[in-house]
């Protein structure tokens, strides 16, 4: 079990709550720290000592089987021991206080705590309580950083760049965490983002993120570096966004007649789960531009590599 | 003013009014700011049976008779609030209405208006009485209460609006919530016609704002929080002031908010139609990128939310027109246990009472956007006239309630240190120049300086 080679760090940042207030030098420090347990993950022994005695607490108050496994997967190849709690029925989900929930958490004094959560600003309310480093696995439409880097890492390891490529991201960008995150990151590195779905899924002047806006979906695709689709609900809380899945498929759906559009290297992503026939198509979902899977298989080298910078700074805060 | 009420209707007095009884007082050497006459000149003030009996530049002592001194201070018609909400009865854990009249005072208000949004609901004359017993217990300024539109605020019968004037309401509204149903707006407009009471109408279209949470625009873009469109209030406050030109009823926005509500109440006040406006602090202050910036503080969350630059420049804008009658706290208290959870599932509304004149001495008068006697207008002759209160005015023979501020007085907005039993406010630590240091009400002082 020897330690991989990890990249000089200068890593302060007791949290990651959020893209939005990282600077270009800490996601390329994440993104070079990832190239190195990517190494650990390809060995036949994939686990290394790095994170052994820390405690990590696995928060999850609302379902999510990718993001939560791909969390756990990471802390037991760095050795952390781990933690979990769950349950959308929980006290926090039920408006407990957040000082209540604070107060419990640091009882326990975890090193880490991993927090997803439907409401957004939830793990930005903790950070500011907690001494323990909080990284978000997603709060509602806000953000989910970690998705975000380990997009931006899968798109690295084809294209060897971010800055000059021209991502496009279709769907519902109003309800969508990943779409922020993702926006905030391919912005700051230099890509050129345009954002396409449905005008009734569209949140309000989005264009002041640095994004270009279309609602026309081969039009979007015109040229495109990487194609990033999302996930679609046509229905959220009883209000209908859209009228069928059939019309929205029509409209918006990835074929492989549309990704002609594209260009020729274009990949095709998705942060998973997929609805097939709704927003992608199989032939696309399972054909020769799409690193879906591996943007699974990246995740865990990303959230290694997450972990890693901020037990750090816990070690900094002495 | 399109009003049809008259001023200083005799049931208009106010729960919390002492005896004057032959009482004679002196304010002596202030700078007295009376917008209902034009007046800004260092003047004595006599008080009478707890009415203003004189003005002059020079008035001598009388042997027995209590001065306040207030050289260096500025002397103007008591302040009145016409949109808070005192919680009793129902919620006493978050205000009382003595703790919430003790905030008044401490904030430079000789009077209030309370919101019927009470448990139970202000919507029969028993609890408007028990408001009006609760005030006269504890007199440290004037409570009217406001009755509400329907039974129970559920948007579906007319209360008994003309049983609960005669207890002592002065307006009707079912804030908290809108008059959703334009058939009982109507109605209303029409019925409280009778009573010479205005209705008060929290414009929010509940479908547009869904499960909003705040402003919707770049910020709830970038936070992900559900937005609350500025159209929203402006299909209500459209709606309704067709009714009003319609019913010739009297109307009043709430804490209006939008660059357009604030357009359509102009463009109806030119055409004669009954309507007003009054706008609140915060949304003169803020905006909606302050929920980012202060890391998604619920002290940032309240109904209407904080909107965007451009309405706060079409509200300031408003003010100096005169398209705004009145500047109101929209003063609602919640407990720290309620507001202490995330920002989607905390409660909406934040503290107003002792903020509102520190504030817009400062950033107001002091920013240069308002003359002061334009601000005193907007809290004390305005605000009456909206309501037809009583006050407003030092005429000779108006009521004697009095608002001293000091306007050179440094103050730090300090929450723990309120009047109010709730601490929610966005303007915690908040240096200020300007603060009320006094009032009297009926002619006697209320709380020392
Ligand atoms: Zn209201």
């Amino acid at each position: 079990m020897s330690e991989p080679a990890i990249p000089e760090v200068t890593w302060t940042r007791k949290d990651l709550v959020g893209i939005a207030d990282l600077s270009v030098e800490e996601i390329e420090l994440i993104l070079d720290t990832a190239d190195s347990f990517q190494e650990v993950s390809q060995r036949s022994i994939k686990k290394v000592p790095t994170l052994r005695g820390k405690t990590v607490l696995n928060l999850f108050f609302e379902p999510s089987t990718r993001t939560r496994s791909s969390f756990e997967l990471a802390e037991k190849r760095l050795s952390a021991d781990a933690l979990n709690f769950s349950g959308s029925g929980s006290a926090l989900s039920k408006g407990e206080s957040l000082i209540d929930t604070a107060r419990n958490l640091e009882a326990m004094a975890p090193d880490l705590v991993i927090i997803r959560h439907q409401h957004p600003g939830v793990p930005h309310m903790l950070a500011q309580r907690l001494e323990s480093g909080v990284i978000n696995a997603g709060d509602g439409a806000h953000e989910h950083p970690t998705q975000a880097l380990l997009d931006a890492f899968t798109i690295r390891q084809h294209k060897g760049r971010l800055a000059g490529l021209a991502v496009t991201i279709v769907g519902d960008i109003e309800h969508s965490r990943v779409v922020r995150s993702n926006i905030h990151l391919l912005v700051k590195m230099g890509a050129q983002v345009t954002v396409a779905g449905p005008r009734t899924m569209m949140p309000a002047a989005v264009e002041k993120l640095g994004v270009r806006v279309s609602y026309d979906l081969d039009e979007a695709l015109t040229d495109a570096d990487v194609v990033m689709m999302l996930r679609v609900q046509l229905e959220r809380h009883g209000q209908s966004l859209f009228p069928s899945t059939r019309e929205y498929f029509q409209l918006f759906g990835l074929t492989q007649a549309r990704l002609a559009q594209a260009k020729d290297d274009a990949i095709v992503m998705h942060p998973g789960p997929m609805n097939r026939g709704v927003e992608i198509s199989s032939a696309v979902a399972d054909g020769k531009t799409s690193v879906i899977l591996e943007q699974v298989a990246n995740g865990v080298a990303v959230r290694m590599a997450v972990l890693y910078l901020l037990s750090l700074a816990q070690q900094g805060d002495g | 003013m399109a009003s049809g009420v008259k001023q200083g209707s005799g049931m208009k007095q106010g729960g919390g009014m002492r005896q004057g009884g032959g009482m004679r007082h002196i304010v002596r050497g202030g700078r007295v700011v009376d917008p209902s006459q034009g007046i800004d000149a260092r003047l004595d003030l006599l008080i009478e049976d707890g009415r203003v009996a004189r003005l002059a530049e020079h008035l001598d002592s009388i042997p027995g008779v209590e001065e306040t001194d207030a050289s260096g201070l500025v002397v103007t018609p008591g302040l009145i609030d016409i949109h808070v909400h005192l919680r009793e009865p129902g919620f006493e854990y978050k205000e009382t209405v003595e703790s919430g009249l003790r905030s008044a005072a401490a904030g430079g208000f000789t009077a209030v208006a309370c919101m019927a949004n009470t448990q139970p609901v202000n919507d029969h004359r028993a609890i408007t009485e028990l408001i009006l017993n609760q005030a006269r217990l504890h007199p440290y300024a004037r409570v009217y209460p406001i009755g509400a539109v329907s039974k129970g605020l559920a948007g579906q019968e007319l209360a008994e609006i003309g049983d609960m004037v005669k207890a002592g309401v002065v307006a009707i509204s079912d804030d908290g919530l809108p008059v959703m149903n334009a058939a009982l707006m109507r109605r209303a407009l029409l019925y409280a016609q009778h009573y010479e009471v205005p209705v008060i109408q929290h414009a929010e279209d509940l479908d547009l704002t869904g499960d909003g949470v705040m402003h919707e625009g770049e910020w709830s873009t970038r936070l992900g929080l559900p937005g609350i469109p500025g159209v929203a209030e402006d299909v209500m406050v459209a709606r309704d002031l067709l009714l009003s030109a319609d019913t010739a009823g009297r109307y009043h926005v709430a804490h209006l908010s939008t660059g357009r509500s604030l357009a359509m109440v102009r463009e109806a006040k030119r055409r004669g139609v009954a309507a007003t406006c009054e706008v609140s602090p915060h949304h003169l202050l803020l905006t909606d990128q302050e929920v980012a910036t202060s890391g998604f503080s619920t002290a940032m969350k309240m109904k209407p939310p904080l909107r965007d630059r451009s309405d706060v420049e079409a509200l300031i804008a408003g003010l100096q027109d005169g398209t705004v009658d009145a500047i109101a706290s929209d003063h609602a208290p919640h407990h720290p246990d309620e507001k202490d959870v995330q920002f989607s599932v905390a409660p909406f509304g934040i503290l107003g009472l002792e903020t509102t004149v520190s504030l817009c001495l400062d950033r107001l008068v002091g920013g240069g956007i308002l003359e002061l006697s334009r601000l005193v207008h907007l809290l004390s002759t305005g605000p009456a006239s909206v309501l037809g209160l009583p006050g407003g005015s030092l005429a000779p023979g108006e009521v004697a309630d009095i608002t001293l501020l000091d306007l050179e007085r440094e103050v730090t907005v300090n929450a723990d240190a309120f009047g109010s039993m709730s601490r929610n406010t966005p303007f915690d630590g908040w240096q200020l120049r300007g603060a009320a240091v006094g009032t009297l009400l009926d002619g006697q002082p209320v709380l020392d300086g």
